[in-house]
């Protein structure tokens, strides 16, 4: 495979090692995590399957920068952010990260232009520069005329797709998908998969996202299946690793 | 950013308008009732110096009967002055002019018109002890002033209500059924600080009135001015001694008359104007801390409401401060309307209440813009706790909630 051949020369996005979260203490212990190794490189388009519970969103979360781990390291483009303070995770996700979540998120009431214009407001970009980025995101993922929407006039293949757009405006390294079609139909499901793949393979973004879905993991370059809060297997989307994930 | 944060604090609040002003109903009683009252005490305490000046410079009031606070006792019989005192006090270095009256209710009728007034009889010297002046016509003169003449002065209400506009020197009224000639026209005063209109007022010399209307000699109180320079404590001490020897007090008998000093009753009403104003002006701060809490209220149901919003914006690259000034500065803007509103509302209030009560009305812009201020600083107040809670909100839990 092409892309997999490429990505193993590009440098390492995202390298997790040994990471455990645990939550509460004691008798109540809960072991989201129990020692995750993992390194994501630039330009790769990775899957995460896994059984409900098995520390998937955990994993997600802290790549996401929205949580920090229990123990264990995490390089991201090389630097150590495991332990940064919330103001300083708040940056990194400004300046690096793009969320998708499976509800959409998007601010009610609220224009699809001005959902998109968001993480340009926190990256303090000019007004007009920043409609215009905002316009621009909203073409490519094929919302051109849908500006002045509000999210309840949208159908959910098109919210997601302004969710897309929002994460796409700030320019971001990586772009995070927790379960980005959990509430779409089989066929907008399968539009917002083709709109993912396109921005990985043409724009070089790196995506990491998790699916309880064997036909959205076959659009990714790689597959990780998480078991009990560790990684069961890690490899391209086929054979053996396929079954893992049928199994759990 | 902070352009952004308002222009976004300004959609949510009108988005959702009738709640918001609800919001800040509490605020804009609060300003409103502090605007009203303060510019209300301000205008009243311009009609009480006004007042004071009307009254003319060190001016003293005699009057028959001991001075007491409380009801008078039981018994006791005040003997009236006279003339001849009147003339006595005259006499004395320390005073320049006096002015004896006596007075009575009357009905005074001219034409068609007739009004319910009283009349005063009194001498040449009333119209400069009192701080009158004349407005068209003449005063008494000296000899008319102590005759029996019947010659009226009137006052502008009178004039209004018997002669309209009309020039009424020269014309003749009839008081208590006599003929009596108009010979000028006091200029008008308005109304004391307890809202008696002084230009309700008839003068006539002093014995017509005591010949022909009360029947008796007595003259009811002694207005007089000090001469220049005289200070009030020596000129009162020097017209008791006087007064004691001419009504025959014994030595170590208390005075069967009193001395006012106007000047002590207009300190004293404006002391108890400034401590009315005071009063009424924090209780309505209070009601302006009561409106405070109804903006946090509100606030701390919006955070709950908005929690996901919260979410989305911490995960999209907000840091906790600017969510903390994103509900901050919407608290304060909610807050700073109210206060608008609430100094429009309290000046429109302290307008009409103007008009009804018949004092200046009188903005200040200086109380304008700490009513402004205040308000800014409850919404500071109130608003920070919520948005607090707001900024400490975990990304994570705030996208999970519902
Ligand atoms: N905030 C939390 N407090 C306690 N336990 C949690 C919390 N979040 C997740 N867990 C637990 O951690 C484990 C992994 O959860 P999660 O990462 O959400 O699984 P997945 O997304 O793979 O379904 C589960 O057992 C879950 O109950
Ligand atoms: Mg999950």
């Amino acid at each position: 495979m092409a892309t997999a051949s490429l990505s193993g020369a590009a440098p390492p996005v995202i390298e997790l090692r040994d990471i455990t979260r645990r939550y509460g203490s004691g008798e109540a212990e809960v072991v989201a995590l129990g020692g995750v190794s993992l390194t994501i490189r630039q330009g790769e388009f990775v899957a995460i399957m896994g059984p409900s519970g098995s520390g998937k969103s955990t994993a997600m979360n802290i790549i996401g920068l929205l949580d920090r781990p229990t123990s264990g390291h995490y390089l991201f483009q090389g630097h150590e952010v495991g332990q940064l303070d919330q103001d300083q995770r708040a940056l990194l996700r400004r300046h690096y990260l793009g969320f998708i979540f499976q509800g959409f998120n998007l601010l009610p009431r609220t224009t699809a232009l001005e959902n998109v214009e968001l993480p340009l407001v926190y990256k303090a970009v000019p007004g007009p520069e920043r409609i215009e980025r905002a316009r621009a995101a909203l073409a490519r993922v094929g919302l051109a005329g849908r500006e002045g929407h509000d999210p309840s006039q949208l159908s959910g293949g098109q919210q997601q797709r302004v969710a897309i757009a929002r994460a796409l405006a700030g320019s971001p390294t990586v772009i995070l998908a927790d379960e980005p079609t959990g509430n779409l139909d089989t066929q907008r499901s399968h539009e917002i998969m083709q709109l993912l793949t396109r921005l990985n393979r043409d724009e070089g973004l790196t995506i990491v996202m998790v699916t309880h879905e064997e036909h959205m993991a076959h659009y990714a370059s790689r597959l990780v299946v998480f078991v009990d809060g560790t990684v069961q297997s890690d490899g391209p989307v086929q054979g053996e690793n396929l079954h893992v994930a049928k199994g759990g | 950013m902070l352009w952004e944060t308002l222009r976004l604090a300004v959609r949510t609040i009108r988005r959702n308008v009738l709640r918001s002003f609800l919001t800040v109903l509490g605020v804009v009683i609060g300003v409103a009732a502090v605007i009203a009252m303060l510019t209300v005490g301000q205008g009243s305490s311009q009609q009480v110096s006004a007042s004071v000046q009307s009254l003319g410079s060190n001016v003293l009031v005699l009057r028959p009967g001991k001075r007491t606070m409380g009801p008078p006792t039981q018994g006791e019989t005040t003997r009236a002055f006279t003339l001849r005192d009147a003339d006595a006090l005259a006499e004395l270095p320390v005073v320049a002019a006096v002015a004896p009256s006596t007075s009575a209710s009357v009905t005074a009728v001219a034409g068609n018109a007739n009004l319910t007034t009283t009349v005063t009889g009194t001498t040449a010297g009333y119209v400069p002890v009192g701080g009158w002046t004349m407005a068209i016509g003449r005063n008494f003169s000296e000899t008319e002033g102590r005759s029996g003449v019947l010659y009226c002065i009137i006052g502008e209400t009178v004039r209004e209500k018997l002669f309209g506009r009309a020039d009424p020197v020269g014309q003749s009224i009839r008081v208590k059924g006599l003929s009596c000639e108009v010979i000028g026209l006091l200029s008008p005063k308005g109304a004391t600080s307890f809202g008696r209109d002084q230009d309700d007022t008839i003068l006539m010399p002093i014995r017509a009135v005591q010949r022909r209307m009360t029947g008796n000699d007595d003259v009811g109180s002694i207005s007089l001015t000090l001469a220049e320079g005289v200070s009030s404590a020596s000129a009162q001490r020097e017209i008791a001694a006087l007064m004691r020897e001419r009504r025959r007090i014994a030595e170590g008998q208390d005075d069967n008359f009193s001395i006012t000093d106007m000047k002590e009753i207009a300190s004293m009403l404006t002391g108890i104007n400034a401590v009315l104003t005071g009063l009424l002006s924090s209780v309505a701060a209070v009601s302006l801390l009561v409106g405070g809490i109804g903006i946090m209220n509100i606030m701390l149901v919006s955070v709950t409401e908005r929690t996901r919003e919260i979410g989305i914006r911490l995960a999209i690259g907000a840091q906790s401060g600017q969510v903390l000034m994103q509900f901050l500065i919407e608290a304060v803007v909610l807050s700073v309307l109210g206060g608008v509103i609430g100094i429009a509302t309290g000046l429109a209030m302290a307008y009409v209440a103007a008009q009804v009560m018949a004092i200046p009305f009188t903005p200040q812009i200086g109380v304008v813009l700490l009513a402004f201020g205040f308000s800014a600083l409850v919404g500071v107040v109130f608003g920070y706790f919520p948005a607090r809670r707001a900024a400490r909100l975990d990304p994570i839990e705030a996208l999970r909630h519902q």
